[in-house]
């Protein structure tokens, strides 16, 4: 099992400008539920909420109000039943490969002939078997982003949590990731939360789409793809995505603000 | 496809490159460095030669009572004795100084109970304290070594510090995500994400370590390359007072370039970032 949920969480800031405090309402009572092996995508514009919302959920922020469960039970701070992928990855520049994804279960108590067994299994999963040895800084974007997948997968925990992962690299290496990460949610079924500001994106990968603006959930909509989803190319030209990825649109458009 | 394949035409012919490649090759730094200390050193005894000896002294008559001084062993006796106090205070400085600038970077409330003391400590006039310290230690040993400390602590210790807080918060929420504790965060993310700033501080207190050891020679019991120091000055005899001042500043160098070599050691990681490996 793995599902997680936000209830009613809300988040507030408080900044000094210009010698003046104030406060923002970075999240207005924020509820939705992961269920077990779905992919949810949160999208929203810059500054909606979303990266909060998953850092909260993570562990990594306190929220102001409300709670969030995994499996039903509440947690507080962060746990090794949710898996965090970063960014920008952020692998420890004076890792290997290899060290890195060992890193992860080390913290989890793994010791031995297992802990590096294990990480090589997660690192030939995602398709780096060749690159263990290599440091970050010899590594693609794409590459890294694969180690961070990788360390994250193989705590094996019961929720992924994706933070734009895939927003920093170029668009080929983008398509080819989002194929990956089709390819691994097939083999393990993850439960994955998803946040992107990326319209396709949300639409190729989620089973439904959280649209945030400013704290608070738009809509929820449910993607009429099946899965497994294979070729993303070709799902990209089928009338079911372009429908998803307008109403998407729409809902983050819908009586605009004037915020542009 | 067509465009690019175009694209990559245009520029020179590739078999032209490799030749303009070795043509370029940069004259490595070590010939730089001979040429420019050969440079200094003729200019230097030619000038110096028309200074009074009292005033001035020139390379090749330091040279001279560097063979001098050498001969006799007391060169090196004084070596000896002004190294222990150094390397006694010097490791002390960096054994304490390292952690505590972790701590003090890392913990908040040591920040803001030991800041202060170690910003002040780096501008202490420690030359004034000497006689103090003289009273509490004693002319000795252990007073050489707690000036050297003393001197060299304040740089470690405020680069470590600076080094931790510039550790990008993300690589220690990865520690966060994985459940680390405190302990494992600050030895394996934060240590190593500031061992450049560690090294940077270690270099730096080289420089005020060596001055640190002649003024506690000066100061406290005359000992070492310190008294020579004066012993030749009091003499009118310039060109050996230069010979521990020379020998000093060449040790310093090769205290640097050892802790150099000790950071792409410890450290391989930082120079391939910074693209320096192939240097």
């Amino acid at each position: 099992m793995g599902e997680v949920s936000l209830i009613d969480v809300s988040k507030r800031f408080t900044l000094r400008v210009a010698g003046e405090i104030q406060t923002v309402q970075a999240l207005s009572k924020v509820s939705f539920t992961v269920r077990d092996g779905e992919i949810v995508s949160l999208i929203g514009p810059s500054g909606c909420g979303k990266t909060t919302a998953l850092r909260i959920a993570m562990g990594l922020e306190t929220a102001s109000g409300g709670r969030v469960t995994v499996d039903g039970r509440e947690v507080a701070g962060c746990g090794h039943d949710r898996g965090m992928v970063f960014q920008h990855a952020e692998l420890l520049p004076w890792l290997t490969a290899l060290q890195n994804v060992m890193f992860g279960l080390e913290m989890k108590g793994m010791r031995g002939d297992v802990l590096r067994d294990t990480a090589a299994r997660y690192l030939d999963l995602v398709g780096l078997k060749d690159s263990r040895n290599r440091r970050p800084h010899q590594l693609s974007g794409g590459m890294k982003q694969r180690v961070g997948i990788a360390r994250a997968l193989a705590i094996d925990p019961k929720v992924l949590l994706m933070d734009e992962p895939f927003g920093a690299l170029d668009a080929q290496t983008r398509e080819t990731m989002q194929e990956e990460l089709m390819r691994l949610h097939e083999r393990t079924k993850k439960t994955i939360l998803f946040v992107t500001h990326d319209l396709d994106e949300a639409a190729l990968i989620a089973d439904r789409i959280v649209v945030m603006r400013e704290g608070r959930i738009q809509e929820v909509m449910q993607v009429p793809l099946p899965r497994p989803r294979g070729d993303l190319g070709r799902t990209r030209g089928t009338k079911e995505f372009a429908d998803t990825r307008y109403r998407v649109w729409q809902a983050l458009h819908a009586d605009a603000p004037t915020m542009h | 496809m067509v465009e690019i394949a175009g694209r990559t035409a245009s520029p020179p012919a590739a078999p032209a490159e490799p030749d303009t490649e070795a043509r370029r090759r940069p004259l490595p730094a070590w010939v730089i460095t001979t040429a420019s200390v050969v440079v200094l050193l003729l200019v230097w005894e030619f000038f110096g030669r028309d200074i009074n000896p009292v005033f001035g002294s020139y390379p090749s008559q330091i040279a001279i009572a560097f063979v001098d001084l050498a001969r006799s062993g007391k060169l090196w006796a004084a070596l000896a004795d002004s190294l222990q106090p150094f390397a006694a205070g010097y490791a002390l400085a960096i054994v304490i100084g390292v952690p505590l600038g972790l701590v003090i970077g890392r913990f908040r409330v040591v920040e803001a109970a030991l800041g202060i003391y170690v910003t002040a400590g780096y501008a202490m006039p420690l030359i004034a304290l000497v006689p103090l310290l003289v009273l509490w230690l004693g002319l000795g040993f252990k007073v050489k070594v707690a000036t050297v400390f003393l001197m060299s602590i304040f740089p470690i210790c405020i680069n470590t510090w600076l080094g931790v807080t510039a550790v990008p918060k993300t690589l220690i929420e990865v520690g966060k995500s994985f459940v680390a504790p405190d302990s494992v965060i600050l030895r394996r993310i934060i240590l190593p994400a500031t061992l450049p700033y560690i090294m940077a501080g270690i270099r730096l207190a080289v420089g005020r370590a060596v001055v640190a050891m002649v003024i506690a020679e000066f100061l406290t019991s005359i000992s070492g390359l310190g008294a020579i120091i004066i012993n030749s000055a009091n003499n009118f005899d310039t060109a050996t007072m230069f010979v521990p001042i020379v020998l000093l500043m060449v040790m310093a160098i090769g205290l640097n370039w050892l802790i150099g070599w000790v950071e792409r050691l410890v450290a391989p990681w930082q120079a391939e970032i910074a693209g320096r490996d192939q240097e």
